[in-house]
């Protein structure tokens, strides 16, 4: 019995971590009036970078990081698109869905010479335990990066809700308007959030294959990215919700692994966590309102 | 008036561009393009690797690759092995074309088609519409299609090439029933079919066979990922078997199963691959792997269409007599005890003494009669 929660808690917070990363974007940026629906491709582009230099650098946390700032790359592409040239932010975001995937799929072809699948890493990112010299085989022993995701999620919170800054943020999301009277330079802001967004998007991939797995192939992303954005629409555009709404999903997978071979036909249990989310979004989570001026560009001095 | 002149290099350039990539291709491109007139042929470059078949009168095969590519250390790069040991030992003259999507199916099967080829190799159970298609519409090719099939007659011009997974996965369920300390083994799929369950079927006869013989029981855990993409998935349920008390995990899944090595990995258990040698993912968990040699099969049929026999409209069975499936052992962890047994058993594979069951009822037959 006590193996089984073990069991489920390892498994519940391998599987959210990458979301929560992911998750914590979608926050930000939305928040701050940009809606970005290519965490997906950032996420992909991001696994990628971290496996691949990962494989070639040796050093987990600076692979870990080139994958972040990987996906701010393609967010920061994102953010002219939607801000400064007010394109929609739809589109481009699609694109980038697109883009993603494939630019991590020609680089991973260029540097494992044509294979689509990366050479495994020598070394992941840490588990906990083992950051403290405690050797264990333990599932207990969960990776770092799911440490980092909980940490930066308590940390988004207070930024947002406790920080001169983090209300800025927010009032651009609210009423760009009121808020560039006010003297804030909702551009910039803009800027930063987005581009943030996309820098947690490829962490989030890269804990995926620098974490749960320890190598690329272009299915490891396959729809992260959208239950991620799903998450902040179902944790009432928060930071501890959208938190909340990935660790539902991750323990709707943990129980699935648990249920697994005990007779429940495979694919019952294959919709399961589909249909927890559903039946938690109607019975318990009421009216969700995004940010006002989400997804629309502002433009100085219109009305 | 300078905008007209933008537009119109930009709608040049567009051509050129369009042509170069058709022509860029690292496959057999044919020598008459349809494009032949415009101007803008002459900056396609003149790729000529593969000559026409009908100039010489050798025999001519390419092969398509499935979006995997060429260099997917798995079935397409094991093919184009087989296609070099044709070029190699009996001078056929072969050409790749690869996919990059679904959708480059069609379009390359026609470029092979093109090309004039004497046999069409489409890699891949994902290519088995386009195949079939194609192969209606031109009832003169040959086309053969490795891990799917027709039923007999269904398309007298295309060769279906599947591979006895019961067989290789037999092997690695008597090595793991053999191995194991706990007495505890699993099995973790990635999706049920008839062609999945080869490998089910095969998998528990083999542990059962291992259990007979040691007189003991062995538990043998089954769990259906229903993905062959999701590694975390294919980790967790690792996770639990080893939890379990599971010491050896066979993982059949796809990517899926990378997820399963990774467990194995980190819980520092075993774990038995599947298809291709898979040690090199993990050199000190992956004790053995069940084998789909996809490039002997590819030699073989060729061989076989190459001496003239008509195997148009049937399907080809490939296993470990005609070095179709296998067992590879890399890294030595089974112990050369065990590699002897699995050496002995696979003798008796091969000349029909022990019948591996594929389907359900058949396994619940060779239960009975063990």
């Amino acid at each position: 019995m006590l193996n089984t929660i073990i069991l489920a808690v390892s498994i519940t917070l391998m599987y959210s971590a990458p979301l929560i990363f992911s998750a914590l974007g979608g926050v930000i940026t939305q928040k701050s009036g940009v809606d970005n629906i290519g965490i997906e491709g950032m996420m992909t582009f991001g696994a990628f970078v971290g496996a691949g230099v990962g494989y070639a650098t040796g050093s987990p946390w600076f692979a870990f990081l080139m994958g972040g700032l990987a996906g701010a790359a393609l967010a920061f592409v994102h953010a002219f698109a939607a801000i400064t040239l007010r394109a929609s932010q739809i589109i481009s975001g699609v694109a980038l869905n697109f883009i993603g995937p494939g630019l991590a799929l020609f680089l991973c072809r260029l540097q494992f010479d044509g294979a689509t699948q990366s050479v495994p890493v020598s070394k992941k990112m840490p588990n906990v335990l083992d950051l403290f010299g405690i050797s264990s085989q333990s599932l207990l022993n969960v990776n770092i990066t799911v440490v980092i995701a909980l940490l930066l999620t308590i940390l988004m919170a207070f930024f947002l809700y406790k920080t001169k800054w983090g209300l800025r943020i927010q009032a651009c999301g609210e009423h760009p308007a009121a808020a560039d009277t006010l003297g804030v330079n909702v551009y910039a802001v803009r800027y930063v959030c987005c581009t943030l967004s996309g820098l947690l998007a490829g962490l989030g991939g890269a804990s995926m294959t620098l974490g749960v797995v320890s190598n690329f192939s272009p299915s490891v992303i396959s729809g992260q990215g959208f239950i991620a954005l799903a998450a902040v629409i179902f944790g009432k555009w928060t930071p501890h919700g959208a938190m909340a709404a990935c660790l539902l999903f991750g323990f709707a997978q943990a129980l699935v692994v648990v249920l697994g071979g005990s007779g429940i036909p495979s694919q019952l249990l294959a919709m399961l966590p589909y249909l927890l989310t559903l039946i938690v979004l109607v019975l318990f989570v009421g009216r969700s309102e995004a940010p006002k001026a989400n997804g629309k560009p502002y433009v100085k001095g219109e009305r | 008036m300078k905008k007209r002149t933008l537009a119109l290099i930009l709608a040049v350039m567009m051509c050129v561009g369009l042509l170069a990539a058709c022509g860029g291709d690292s496959s057999s491109e044919p020598a008459s393009t349809p494009a032949a007139s415009t101007p803008a042929d002459s900056s396609a470059p003149a790729d000529e690797s593969t000559p026409d078949s009908t100039a010489g009168g050798e025999f001519a095969a390419t092969m398509i690759t499935d979006v995997g590519g060429i260099n997917d250390e798995s079935f397409n790069q094991s093919a184009w092995t087989g296609m070099e040991q044709l070029a190699s030992e009996l001078g056929v003259n072969t050409s790749f074309i690869e996919s990059t999507k679904d959708a480059d199916y069609a379009p390359n099967l026609e470029k092979a088609l093109d090309a004039s080829n004497d046999i069409i190799w489409g890699i891949g159970f994902m290519m088995k519409d386009a195949v079939a298609e194609t192969a209606e519409a031109n009832p003169d090719q040959l086309y053969a299609l490795v891990d799917e099939y027709w039923e007999d007659g269904d398309l007298p011009n295309a060769i279906g090439v599947m591979f006895m997974a019961e067989q290789s996965s037999f092997l690695a369920g008597y090595a793991a029933g053999l191995k194991t300390e706990t007495d505890h083994v699993g099995l973790v799929l990635g999706m049920e079919s008839p062609v999945m369950d080869r490998f089910t079927n095969g998998w528990n006869a083999g542990v059962l066979y291992a259990a007979n013989e040691r007189g003991v029981d062995i538990r043998n855990d089954y769990v259906v990922a229903e993905t062959f993409g999701d590694p975390a998935i294919g980790k967790a349920m690792a996770q639990k078997m080893y939890t379990d008390g599971a010491d050896i995990v066979y993982s059949v899944a796809g990517y899926t199963g990378t997820g399963c090595i990774e467990a194995a990995k980190e819980l520092d258990k075993w774990v038995i691959g599947v298809d291709m040698d898979q040690n090199k993912l993990a050199p000190d968990n992956v004790i053995a792997s069940g084998l789909k040699n996809v490039g002997v099969g590819v030699y073989e049929v060729t061989k076989r269409v190459m001496n003239g026999e008509a195997l148009g409209g049937t399907t080809v069975w490939l296993g470990i007599s005609e070095g179709g499936a296998g067992l590879a052992t890399t890294g030595g962890h089974l112990g050369s005890e065990i590699e002897g047994k699995v050496a002995d058993v696979q003798a008796l594979i091969a000349d029909g003494t022990i019948e591996v069951p594929y389907t359900a009822e058949m396994l619940h037959a060779f239960t009975a009669a063990s």
